[in-house]
């Protein structure tokens, strides 16, 4: 069934699929098929965009990345969140992003459930505490390389022996791993126990000058003198540096994934993923990849939980729950596990629809629950699935069409 | 160390009955798992739903620990129905909601969790928000015994007196702890009986071994599927009924430890086997209560886990293998 893929399909942002095993051929009528069966024609806006002459499609990645980064002073009206800081929101969206994206590389390139992801992230977090102000006092450029090999060394000690466990199993294993780091941390005086650790490093400040905020009134917007943002000054109130520092960070680790999925690598990755045991065959190292997968997603997950860390100031065992190791795992499902961009989306989705909604505290979890359903049950493929599924589907369809006879072709 | 041995035969039986229990949850996880390869992340809910039906018929009932031997046995049984009866509801309304949509689609795993993990979450949170549910349905004050005070734990005024049977060293063995053993171990032979010569029960082993081949013998699949959840709930609603006669309280998010507990049991025994599931609950109850007895109560979940990795490593697909196809045919 593999034939070479024609380049117009090599070369579009998330594509990058010459090696999977399994992916059918079907490049140019695929789009029609698959947005035949979801209603609407979804791959309209993108081929106009790519077909928008270079510099043009440059000028708005630039608008966007722009756009990006003023979010926090434009206060939009309706985005905006009424209860809560729209900088620490922001934050924390961006946190559930970076963690998205490094779950990602486990769950969605190599495929295996990890639901113990909170485990990196809480390492990750304690490395930057615990030698930046309980147990020393390491300088925070010093603290955020170290928390990133810590969580990248825990992700080996944990994959080594895990990792040649059966699929599901691996689910379990890594989900006791995300509670053992969470009990060790709450039952040792050194970690700080129950009580925590505060006084965390913040970033080191720059005050270089003062970015005012723009305010509403109905649809005219005014410059706000009164309401102003001190251009990286990492204190406590004005929680917009810190998104752009994840910002930032988040822009770099795309850049990087998307140099991983492109290389060798990555095709390894994804032949795991299909089938085991023929990668194997076809010469794959796959315990090796696997591994190499497990220890870049710890990287992703400590440098994410140094950053919250470091943002947050004072960090407890309560900060790591269970429940936030599968609020990730959603993040990445929901959004379209393998798609950088869906993930992205669904790990806004999970970060910021809870946030934007704290009104109504008591009802969101639950709301959140149903709309999990609604999302699994109506979107299987997630909200923004890799393409190399659509054209799966296309496939199946194809092949189903011509198993009972009503093939259009 | 000497802690250890001067209450061994305590830390044994209390380690069995807790066994007992992660033994009848963990059911419900290895025989989805056998049919559907599929992990029910929301089977934790089902037990908890249980242990809610069987605390508000005594509320109901109004027994209390006072009242006769006989009435006691009536009002524990007619709970254990309720359980029972509650738990099977929830676990059919789960496989409806969140699964057969899904399997029909022959969706990825990862989504069916997804959605699994959804309707966990929505469960719990409509257990949490019962008073609030109740006011915006009018009936606040009809049902405030059954209501009130949604997110803290509710007790269970269990209706049987404990008292103290005989002794086997300095330990005294209860009533309750002996009903807890032996009827966990009756529900577990009743089910291998079930699984191993009733017509459903055959039906759910074909399917397990080979879904496809299953069906062109003119086995009704989507039937044994809603069959398998039925009987996961059912063996769910004992074990909550019984885990209240012993620990007494349960509260609306008290099933997420415990599923996860029960799931581990389920991997140690070897997924998918019935029987691996009851002997993976009781070692996984003896280790924690050894382990904590050993190290400290508070290191109890991670002597829980690590045992969970270590068996892993050494045998792969559990203690007992997993086959609940291929065990009896």
């Amino acid at each position: 069934m593999t034939e070479p893929k024609p380049p117009a399909n090599a070369a579009g942002p998330a594509g990058a699929t010459k090696a999977s095993p399994s992916a059918a051929t079907k490049p140019v009528a695929s789009g029609g098929t698959s947005s035949r069966r979801f209603g609407w024609d979804r791959g309209a806006l993108a081929r106009r965009v790519t077909a928008l002459p270079t510099p043009v499609k440059w000028l708005l990645i630039a608008l966007f990345v722009v756009f990006l980064y003023a979010l926090p002073l434009l206060e939009i009206p309706i985005i905006s969140t009424p209860d809560t800081d729209f900088g620490a929101v922001l934050f924390t969206v961006a946190s559930y992003v970076l963690v998205a994206l490094g779950l990602n590389i486990v769950l969605g390139y190599a495929g295996l459930l990890d639901l113990g992801y909170v485990g990196f992230y809480a390492v990750g977090a304690y490395t930057v505490a615990v030698l930046g102000s309980f147990q020393a006092h390491l300088s925070w450029w010093m603290l955020i390389p170290l928390a990133v090999i810590f969580s990248t060394i825990s992700g080996l000690l944990l994959g080594a022996p895990t990792l040649r466990v059966r699929g599901d199993y691996l689910a379990i294993v890594t989900l006791g791993f995300g509670e053992i780091i969470r009990l060790t941390a709450l039952n040792t005086e050194w970690l700080g126990a129950a009580k925590g650790i505060t006084q965390v490093p913040r970033p080191p400040s720059v005050e270089w000058f003062e970015i005012p905020h723009l305010q509403w009134d109905g649809f005219t917007a005014f410059i706000d003198l009164g309401d102003t943002t001190k251009f990286l000054f990492f204190g406590v109130a004005d929680q917009a540096p810190y998104y752009w520092l994840a910002l930032t960070v988040i822009f770099l680790v795309l850049g990087a994934d998307r140099m991983l999925r492109r290389s060798r690598v990555g095709r390894a990755w994804e032949a795991t993923r299909e089938d085991e045991d023929a990668a194997e065959l076809m010469g794959v190292p796959t315990f090796r990849f696997k591994l190499l997968a497990f220890a870049c997603g710890a990287f992703i997950g400590g440098l994410s939980g140094a950053l919250f860390a470091s943002r947050q100031g004072f960090i407890n065992p309560e900060s790591f729950q269970l429940i936030l190791s599968i609020l990730f795992v959603a993040a990445v499902v929901v959004g379209g596990a393998g798609n950088i961009y869906g993930v992205t989306l669904g790990a806004i989705v999970v970060g910021y629809l809870p946030e934007r909604f704290r009104g109504f505290e008591e009802w969101r979890l639950l709301v959140f629950g149903v709309a999990l359903i609604l999302l699994a049950n109506f979107r299987p493929q997630g909200l923004l699935p890799p393409r190399r599924a659509k054209r799966a589907i296309a496939a199946d369809e194809q092949l189903e069409a011509l198993e009972e006879g009503t093939a259009r072709v | 160390m000497t802690f250890l041995l001067n209450n061994f035969v305590e830390l044994t039986v209390t380690g069995l009955v807790l066994g007992a229990v992660y033994g009848l949850v963990a059911l419900g996880y290895t025989l989805v798992y056998g049919v559907l390869q599929l992990i029910n992340f929301a089977h934790s809910e089902v037990w908890m739903f249980g242990s809610f039906a069987a605390v508000w018929v005594t509320v109901a009932i109004g027994a209390g620990p006072d009242s006769g031997i006989a009435v006691a046995i009536g009002v524990l049984l007619l709970a254990l129905l309720a359980a029972m009866v509650v738990s099977g509801a929830v676990a059919l309304l789960i496989e409806r909601v969140a699964y057969r949509r899904l399997i029909r689609l022959d969706a990825p795993k990862l989504v069916t969790l997804i959605s699994a993990i959804g309707a966990s979450f929505a469960l719990a949170e409509i257990m949490g928000l019962r008073d609030r549910l109740a006011e915006s349905l009018g009936l606040r004050d009809e049902l405030n015994s059954y209501v009130r005070s949604a997110r803290d734990n509710t007790r269970f005024l269990n209706p049987l007196e404990t008292h103290g049977v005989f002794n086997i060293g300095r330990y005294t063995v209860s009533n309750v702890d002996i009903i807890i053993i032996v009827s966990a171990l009756v529900m577990m032979v009743a089910l291998d009986q079930f699984i191993r010569r009733t017509h459903t029960g055959r039906g759910i082993r074909a399917v397990a071994q080979d879904s496809e081949a299953a069906a062109l013998m003119g086995v009704n699949r989507n039937r044994i599927i809603r069959a398998t959840f039925l009987v996961g709930g059912v063996m769910a609603g004992a074990a909550a009924l019984l885990y209240l006669m012993r620990f007494g309280v349960t509260r609306w998010n008290a099933g997420f430890l415990l599923g996860v507990k029960a799931f581990t049991a389920a991997v140690l025994g070897g997924i998918g086997n019935v029987r691996g599931a009851l002997l993976g609950g009781f070692v996984l109850g003896l280790a924690e209560n050894y382990g904590s007895a050993l190290v400290g109560s508070e290191w109890r979940d991670v002597v829980a886990f690590l045992l969970l990795v270590v068996i892993l490593l050494f045998r792969p697909s559990g203690l007992l293998g997993e086959s609940l196809g291929r065990a009896r045919a």
